[in-house]
């Protein structure tokens, strides 16, 4: 008999409409790191929700049972009691607190509901040693980079003795270096005994870190396996029903001539210090140019400032098709036919309560309507159009963006783009956090924007991607770029030496 | 083309939209029975759509302030101070009536604009730039009115508040809005057929516009059995269809909702936002001004106190029509439908002698609990 922790049986859910999950096993040894992994709207998500009751006991079918005990959890408290905890992709953390009364919240050492300062303190220190992390509990979380503020808030969970780390990807929003600093933070805690369950689309990270891999698909358990009985194709083909022979599909171009070219653009950040330090670079006609560096290298801040979005002073000269052009605003920068898909959909590129019409129109509203008045029948047939080319699954053009997943919530940030026909298109972090299928949907389409003459910069923060996609490859550390590689040339190891500047061009 | 797929607005949805309307036509209903009638007749309720015009025409703005996450807390002192500068301007410098209103409506203007250049570009928030404009024009106010009420108005000022269009031009311009409404709902069908767009079946539309043109008609034909339509009536529903279309269907309506429903991307998407909102209260302020001169012409007087308490009707009757506070939602229709509401529960109080304790405690409950439901039917 094995010794599970949890088991989840049978579990079936049901939306208006959709069956999210229809009979799914999913069960987890004690001690193990068992990864959960499917495309969007595969039903990760639905599960962990249920399982961490925010969809309470009674709105679904199936068992689920921990240390063997059956339990019916009507609210979020009672999972919690039971020792799970999520660490969510958007971090539950208190800014502007320190990292004590972030550890303490909830669960404040007090006498009488005054605080005890000195057992605050003791407390968030031991739970941070637990955890392996050396940083000082007095600090503001603010003052803490994304993957730090990880850490913390593990560490808070378990401090609260949670037996069960539920990890929705952790390491969207972290660069490779920090992504390795919390996976061997996990490994350390697999040693202390913690059982963790990890949801990534980041494949590599799987395999250095998970025991056993459950994959579901369109809402069914497809497989559960021991690490050493897949490898990345395999599990792939699992995920997406179907060989995917090439991810990064690549096909024959020649850049043509300069589209678009900026001198010595410098941002200085609202403390007034140097973000951006005289930048030099061109980009062809049908070229995809990649940003590659660490996160906070200063490459999204440097996209913003093109739109004056970012950025309180800025100096610099750009030339678009030879012109000089010296846009104030971000509607200037559009109507020259320059574009950002920025790398926070749901902050920077959606309004999410509206439908995916009027998203798809809001940067192009001037080009459908007459003496200021928007037509109706125009805006239906463009976001009609977009919804097709771009394969966005949803039931209807008058869907509003938050229902839709991530990866066609990305689609519809990129149709509003396309729609504004643009020569150049600044894609940030243009595939974070979506599936392998859309992933490859995108590449796409990006590939076919190039065949048509669009420039294209894309900043990653994967490598893989920046090296599969891109014709030539500029590396930016502390806000310069310090290398500059053709396809031929680039490998992972070179583009980390630049990106870590311990090289420079 | 491929056909192409809208959405299918469930029964239980259509409700939750209707739910305002509902709940006024069950107030009227209840009023009916409780006054034995007399709140349904022809008199009381042209009286009602009269007391309801001058807090609808601002809550018509205000719901768009609203949906871009501001507010405003001095229309009450910026209506009053509108109104007693019209009447100042005509009584003491014995003006025209044109002359007045004009200057009364480059003063709301003005303020509008002054609002607008603080919110917008120094970057203060709404609340305080407003409150602090509630306080500096209620001090105006007393300095043009020298604490002392203005009066009386001439006729052709007076009308605006207390008159009413002739009986058979009111039947004749419901008559050419039902008319207008009919053949603009058949080009738009038309229109639609014509991209290849799939269009609801024809019984379902029908339905909808003799629905429709029944109740326009029918407005207009308990107009007609009192006096005739009041001319701030007209003014108000004019304004509405206006407001309701500009939301809509125009660039500035829809980057105002976007605006509201997330400003960076909004900002990322070329929207100036600066501009937007300064043009916003500018308008905004005009509106205020259009308010107070038909609270001052219906008085026939500017008094000190008018308009006091005023931004709490207007907040009260967007919010009940469904505005949300966050920003990004709301409707100009269902913020006159819930200025409607507020003016039938003091209506009817009136009518019925409720003690003013009971009629406030009352009107704050409404409030709560229209706002409650709202929040509990959306979320699903």
């Amino acid at each position: 008999m094995e010794d599970y922790i949890l088991q989840m049986r049978g579990i079936t859910k049901d939306f208006p409409g959709v069956r999210a999950l229809d009979n799914v096993t999913f069960n987890v040894k004690r001690g193990e790191i068992h990864a959960l992994v499917g495309e969007n709207g595969a039903g990760k998500s639905t599960l962990m929700k249920i399982l961490s009751a925010l969809y309470p006991a009674g709105s679904y079918q199936g068992k689920i049972l921990i240390d063997g005990k059956e339990q019916n959890f009507k609210k979020i408290k009672e999972s919690e009691a039971a020792g799970i905890a999520i660490i969510y992709q958007e971090l539950m953390l208190i800014k502007e607190l320190s990292i004590v009364e972030n550890i303490c919240l909830g669960n404040e050492i007090a006498k009488n509901g005054v605080i005890n300062w000195e057992g605050s303190f003791l407390k968030a220190k031991k739970a941070l040693k637990e955890a392996g992390l050396n940083i000082n509990p007095a600090f503001p979380v603010s003052y803490l980079g994304v993957g730090e503020q990880q850490s913390i808030a593990i560490t808070k969970s378990l401090s609260r003795e949670a037996k069960i780390l539920i990890l929705d990807e952790p390491t969207a929003a972290l660069s490779t270096r920090e992504a390795d600093r919390l996976l061997g933070m996990l490994k350390d805690l697999r040693k202390k005994g913690v059982t963790c369950i990890y949801i990534s689309h980041r494949l590599r990270e799987v395999f250095e870190i998970a025991d056993r891999i459950t994959v579901l698909r369109d809402g069914k358990t497809i497989a559960t396996c021991e690490k050493n009985e897949l490898d990345e194709a395999k599990l792939i083909s699992l995920m997406v029903g179907r060989e995917l022979t090439n991810i990064y599909p690549r096909r024959d171009r020649v850049p043509g001539e300069v589209l678009l070219e900026i001198k010595d653009w410098s941002v200085y950040d609202p403390n007034t210090n140097k973000q951006i330090d005289a930048v030099n670079f061109k980009l062809h006609k049908g070229e995809i140019l990649g940003f590659a560096g660490l996160v906070g290298a200063g490459r999204s801040e440097f996209a913003m400032s093109l739109f004056r979005f970012w950025g309180r002073k800025v100096s610099g000269k750009m030339y678009l098709e030879g012109k000089e052009v010296s846009p104030k605003n971000a509607g200037q920068t559009i109507a020259y036919g320059i574009s950002l898909a920025s790398e926070d959909r749901k902050r920077y590129g959606l309004v999410l309560d509206e439908d995916i019409k009027e998203n798809i129109s809001l940067a192009s509203l001037k080009k459908i309507s007459k003496f200021s008045v928007v037509d109706e029948n125009e805006e239906i047939k463009y976001a009609t159009e977009y919804t097709q080319d771009l394969k966005i699954k949803t039931p209807s053009i008058e869907e509003k963006a938050v229902n839709l997943s991530g990866g066609n919530q990305q689609k519809v940030v990129l149709g509003k783009w396309l729609m504004t026909k643009p020569k150049v298109l600044i894609l940030d972090e243009p595939t974070r956090g979506i599936d392998v299928g859309a992933k490859v949907e995108i590449y796409n389409i990006i590939n076919d924007l190039v065949e048509q003459g669009v420039g294209i910069i894309v900043i990653s923060s994967e490598l893989n991607e920046i090296l599969g996609i891109c014709d030539r490859i500029l590396i930016m550390h502390e806000g310069k770029f310090t290398g500059d590689l053709l396809m031929d040339e680039a490998t992972q190891e070179k583009i980390m030496y630049y990106a870590t500047g311990t090289k420079t061009a | 083309m491929e056909k192409i797929r809208f959405r299918q607005n469930s029964f239980s949805e259509y409700v939750r939209r209707l739910t305002m309307l509902i709940a006024l036509i069950s107030i009227w209903i209840i009023f009916w029975v409780l006054t034995q009638g007399i709140f349904i007749s022809p008199r009381n309720l042209s009286n009602l759509f009269l007391q309801t015009s001058s807090v609808a025409i601002i809550a018509i703005g205000m719901t768009l302030i609203i949906i871009t996450r501001n507010i405003d807390l001095s229309v009450g002192s910026v209506a009053a101070l509108a109104g007693a500068i019209a009447a100042f301007m005509q009584v003491q410098c014995h003006m025209s009536t044109p002359a007045a209103l004009s200057a009364a409506l480059i003063v709301g203007l003005a303020i509008g604009a002054w609002h607008g250049f603080w919110i917008a570009y120094r970057m203060v928030p709404a609340f305080i730039v407003t409150l602090a404009s509630m306080m500096i024009f209620r001090g105006l106010v007393l300095g043009v009115t020298q604490g002392a009420t203005i009066a009386p108005l001439s006729d052709s000022f007076k009308v605006i508040g207390q008159g009413y269009a002739d009986p058979k031009i009111s039947l004749i311009i419901g008559v050419v809005v039902v008319i207008l409404f009919v053949v603009s709902s058949f080009f738009k069908r038309e229109k639609r057929k014509k991209y290849g767009f799939s269009v609801p079946k024809i019984w379902f539309d029908l339905i909808k516009v003799v629905f429709i043109a029944g109740a326009i008609l029918g407005f207009f034909a308990i107009m007609v059995m009192n006096r005739g339509v009041p001319y701030a009536v007209l003014l108000m529903l004019a304004l509405t269809i206006f407001f309701n279309f500009m939301s809509r269907n125009t660039v500035f309506g829809r980057q105002l909702y976007a605006i509201g429903g997330n400003p960076d991307a909004a900002a990322l998407s070329g929207v100036n936002i600066k501009k937007r909102v300064m043009m916003l209260y500018v308008i905004f302020g005009a509106l205020t001004a259009v308010s107070g001169i038909v609270m001052t012409s219906r008085l026939n007087a500017a008094t000190t106190s008018a308009g006091q308490g005023m931004e709490l009707d207007v907040i009260a009757a967007s919010v009940i029509g469904g505005t949300s506070l966050m920003g990004g939602e709301g409707t100009i229709f269902g913020a006159v439908i819930g200025a409607l509401i507020m003016a039938s529960l003091d209506n009817g109080m009136s009518l019925l002698d409720t003690n003013i304790t009971y009629q406030y405690i009352i009107k704050g409950m409404i409030l709560l609990f229209a706002v409650w439901v709202d929040i509990a039917t959306r979320r699903k």
